[in-house]
């Protein structure tokens, strides 16, 4: 166990540096800083004095240098934009970025297990052949348009009316066509909870989690599907086994086989899937973030992208990739809780 | 009223269409506090009014402070902290100071915060170049200042906009960690620009930058007859287009700028809110770079150029009517515009110019443009591109995002590059130093000429003019060199982009916009 945790140790500090070297070496292609941060007709006397006073003219080992020297010692710069260090923004922008996670989370694993499920044990049923239809639409579907959809729908509201209003009739079907909005678009709102240090939270409070459904949604649509199509592939499966069929020989009842024998088996390679699009989650944030304008870590890196603040992309990229390996150690490290024939130092790295 | 059942809110349950509390604030009666909620697309970079010359400094120096004079709607100065000014010779102008202005803090305003202010200008780096021709400032007495320039020089008034004195009292001596609280620092943590005191209308009382600011009224204004209801602004940025729209249009917020032109439309179209658009300042432009093609040292092919790009349809079907196809740099009302100056659209005189010119058959060329710096910028140059086409010159064009276009301008990397200009100081002269001047390094002039079109003999003529004081005299100097500009074709002019803004219906926008593109938050009425 302490052995594979040091050999992680030591996986995430080569992440780390190979994601820092690359994100370094592409800054000279990510535009000129100083462009960002002053007017435009100020002259170019001012800007290379500028220039010089922010180390930009030195050559790329120098500056590189530098900045792994001074992160080994905890300090990853400041933000050319926020004016603070790099660490302090995206710890203030952490938390909005786990929230929506969380929520979109909550949302695909109380949705995905339970269709999966349904979907494997009757798999020829009617609702089983519309939730899989409607699951590929789910992943064909790109999220920034299903954010927009969404806002289109809840917050400003649609008024579709191609059947008569005069008829009782028509009224009542251009009702259920059309949607009154009013959910919040934007932001986080204000009825947030404090919680610690710099998380402030939406979950506990009604208005805070209408702030939360609309970008937790979007966010879940992509995973959603993908789940209910896993979990119902891996449970078909299951159901297929040896002893499957040999417990219902022995006459256990179907739920017993269904929820406990079966659905144990079937999240194994789930749990493992799972840990992945985690990561992948924090990285889909940024579509969901910008057109939520939610103030979390993903729009904070587009922002700062299109700002060229260079300091504050190579922290990003960083966490996030350490983020990625503190999640597939944990996935790991459940793996062999769910499943103790799995040997941790055993398995391939 | 139509009792609508919504088939997809009730799946998704009764909790998601609960209104949301703030919606509710809105039918409140008279006497509760107004607020008003905007979204920009960017939020103030920092409290530091000096540190950048941007938009939306500007728009915050407006809220928090108070210029000497102000722009009105039709390019005319309007007296605020400044009551009243004259002109004692070439060199110097006296301002008259408003009495009994105070600051947030409490402070009086007097002469020495103004003085104090300019010179702090002058150190600032983005400033120190519109702040050049001035020589000195000094204190009369209490509420009298003299500004006295290097050169007899005209703009001293358009200057004076850029003048929003900070309270000197309270920017002296040093914090706790021992830096001086006037010093400006671009990169870093400064005392200026986490703290703010002003003569505006507005208080911040929060900010979380890249989230949102809020503003408080502040109770000892000293414009007691400015109409101005509102008594917390919170400014939260959206930066994506679709989303600033929706929140509008969903009642999140109550004003947005920028409308996006492909939203105009929608927002028209919708009963509770409503749009206000004006003629803007900033000129869209191509420059035909006559040191990489050889084809564009000769005034035809270049006049050419210009008859085949047809400016109307432009402002027509691409801007969707929002811009004023121009033919020259001087938007009307600037000092310089020529009223004589039509757009030139005539392909088959931009046909005949090119065989003049030997080049029947056309020509290859690059093209850069920027695809998120201006209005709809990357179709622009694909519709220049096209018409070019029709005279046979083949564009290659290329669309980059502003943080790479620039770097690829300065190094003038194509052979035509797309600029919008919007002169600091609202004169024609800035528009002719920065984009057509001959270039030269030294003085800085002509720094975005990425055309190297040099006419020696219009630059002393603008020379000339910034020396001229007496305005109607000044206004002819410049209008001819717009003329000899047009007559050259030093450049392909495509249009004034305009302005929108959007607000709900109660917010009433129209008497407070400006050219500036920010509207006099202060005054701003919103019915109740």
């Amino acid at each position: 166990m302490i052995a594979f945790l040091i050999k992680r140790l030591m996986h995430a500090f080569v992440v780390m540096f190979v994601i820092s070297v690359i994100s370094f070496a592409i800054q000279s292609n990510l535009g000129d800083p100083i462009q960002q941060m002053v007017g435009q007709s100020v002259p170019e006397s001012q800007r290379a004095e500028l220039r010089e006073e922010l180390g930009l003219n030195d050559s790329f080992l120098v500056q590189y240098g530098r900045f792994a020297t001074n992160a080994l010692q905890g300090d990853f710069g400041y933000s050319y934009f926020f004016n603070e260090p790099t660490t302090e923004v995206i710890q203030r922008h952490l938390p909005a970025t786990l929230e929506l996670v969380i929520a979109a989370t909550l949302i695909i694993v109380v949705f995905s297990v339970p269709i999966g499920v349904y979907c494997a044990i009757r798999p020829r049923s009617a609702l089983s052949r519309f939730f899989m239809s409607v699951s590929i639409i789910g992943i064909s579907i790109p999220v920034f348009l299903t954010a927009i959809m969404l806002i289109q729908l809840f917050a400003i509201g649609v008024d579709f009316s191609p059947f008569p209003v005069d008829t009782g009739w028509g009224q009542w079907l251009n009702g259920v066509l059309s949607t009154e909005g009013g959910m919040p678009s934007y932001g986080r709102g204000n009825d947030l909870t404090h919680l610690f240090g710099t998380w402030d939270s939406n979950f506990f409070s009604l208005d805070g989690l209408t702030y939360l459904v609309l970008p937790a949604v979007s966010l879940a649509s992509i995973m959603l599907p993908l789940f209910i199509r896993l979990i119902r592939a891996e449970m078909l499966e299951v159901l297929q086994s040896e002893y499957v069929k040999f417990a219902t020989a022995k006459g256990i009842s179907l739920k017993r086989i269904y929820f406990v024998h079966a659905l144990k088996n079937t999240m194994l390679p789930v749990i493992t899937v799972g840990g992945v699009q985690l990561g992948t989650m924090v990285a889909y944030t940024i579509l969901t973030e910008t057109v939520f304008q939610w103030p979390g870590m993903g729009l904070m890196f587009l922002e700062a992208i299109q700002r060229s603040d260079i300091p504050l992309i190579v922290t990003y990229l960083m966490i996030v990739g350490l983020i990625f390996v503190v999640t597939n150690t944990l996935v790991d490290l459940i793996y062999g809780l769910v499943n103790p024939t799995v040997k941790l130092t055993g398995k391939p790295a | 009223m139509i009792d609508k059942k919504t088939l997809l809110a009730s799946l998704l349950g009764a909790s998601v269409v609960l209104p949301l509390p703030a919606l509710a604030q809105d039918s409140a009666s008279d006497s509760d506090p107004v607020t008003l909620r905007m979204a920009y697309d960017a939020d103030p970079v920092s409290l530091d009014i000096h540190e950048q010359l941007s938009g939306g400094i500007l728009q915050l120096s407006h809220l928090t402070h108070d210029p000497l004079v102000r722009w009105t709607k039709d390019v005319k100065f309007e007296p605020r902290l400044a009551a009243d000014w004259e002109r004692i010779d070439d060199k110097t102008m006296r301002f008259t100071l408003r009495d009994g202005v105070k600051f947030h803090t409490g402070n009086d305003f007097t002469a020495k915060d103004v003085v104090w202010t300019i010179n702090r200008l002058k150190r600032s780096a983005d400033f120190k170049a519109i702040f050049d021709p001035i020589a000195s400032a000094t204190a009369i007495d209490e509420h009298t200042v003299e500004i006295k320039t290097h050169k007899p020089y005209p703009l001293v008034l358009n200057l004076a906009t850029y003048i929003f004195p900070m309270d000197s009292e309270y920017y002296s001596g040093e914090t706790e960690d021992g830096d001086p609280k006037d010093e400006i620092v671009k990169n870093g943590d400064s005392f200026a620009s986490r703290h703010s005191s002003g003569t505006g209308p507005y208080e911040v009382v929060s900010r979380q930058q890249g989230v949102k600011v809020e503003f408080e009224r502040f109770d000892d204004y000293w414009d007691k007859d400015s109409p101005g209801n509102v008594d917390r602004l919170v400014l939260t940025p959206i930066g994506e287009n679709a989303t600033r729209v929706s929140a509008l249009l969903s009642g999140d917020v109550d004003f947005i700028a920028p409308v996006p032109p492909n939203d105009l439309d929608r927002v028209r179209a919708d009963k509770n809110v409503e749009l206000t658009t004006m003629s803007g300042t900033r000129i869209i432009l191509m420059q035909l770079n006559q040191k990489r093609v050889e084809a564009f040292e000769d005034p035809r092919v270049r006049k050419a150029f210009n008859y085949a790009v047809n400016q109307q349809a432009i402002a027509d079907r691409l801007m969707k009517g929002f811009a004023t196809p121009a033919a020259q740099l001087s938007p009307k009302g600037y000092d310089g515009y020529n009223d004589s100056l039509e757009p030139r659209y005539d392909v088959e005189k931009a046909k005949e110019l090119m065989k003049e010119a030997g080049y029947e058959d056309g020509f290859s060329v690059s093209m850069m443009a920027p695809n998120n710096r201006y209005v709809n910028d990357a179709k622009i140059a694909q519709a220049v591109a096209t018409m070019l086409s029709r005279i046979n010159v083949d564009v290659d064009l290329k669309t980059l995002p502003k943080a790479q276009y620039w770097g690829e301008f300065d190094d003038r990397a194509a052979d035509i590059m797309m600029i919008g200009w919007h002169a600091d100081t609202e004169d024609s002269a800035n528009l002719f130093q920065y984009l057509t001047e001959c270039p030269d390094l030294e003085t800085g002039a002509g720094q975005y000429n990425a055309a190297n079109y040099c006419n020696p003999e219009l630059d002393e003529k603008v020379a000339q003019a910034n020396v001229e004081t007496d305005r109607a005299k000044r206004a002819e100097m410049l209008q001819a060199v717009e003329k000899a500009l047009y007559d050259d074709a030093a450049f392909m002019p495509l249009h004034w982009q305009d302005l929108a803004w959007a607000a709900k219906k109660n917010v009433k926008l129209e008497p407070v916009v400006n050219v500036m593109n920010f509207p006099y938050l202060g005054d701003l009425v919103v019915e109740q």
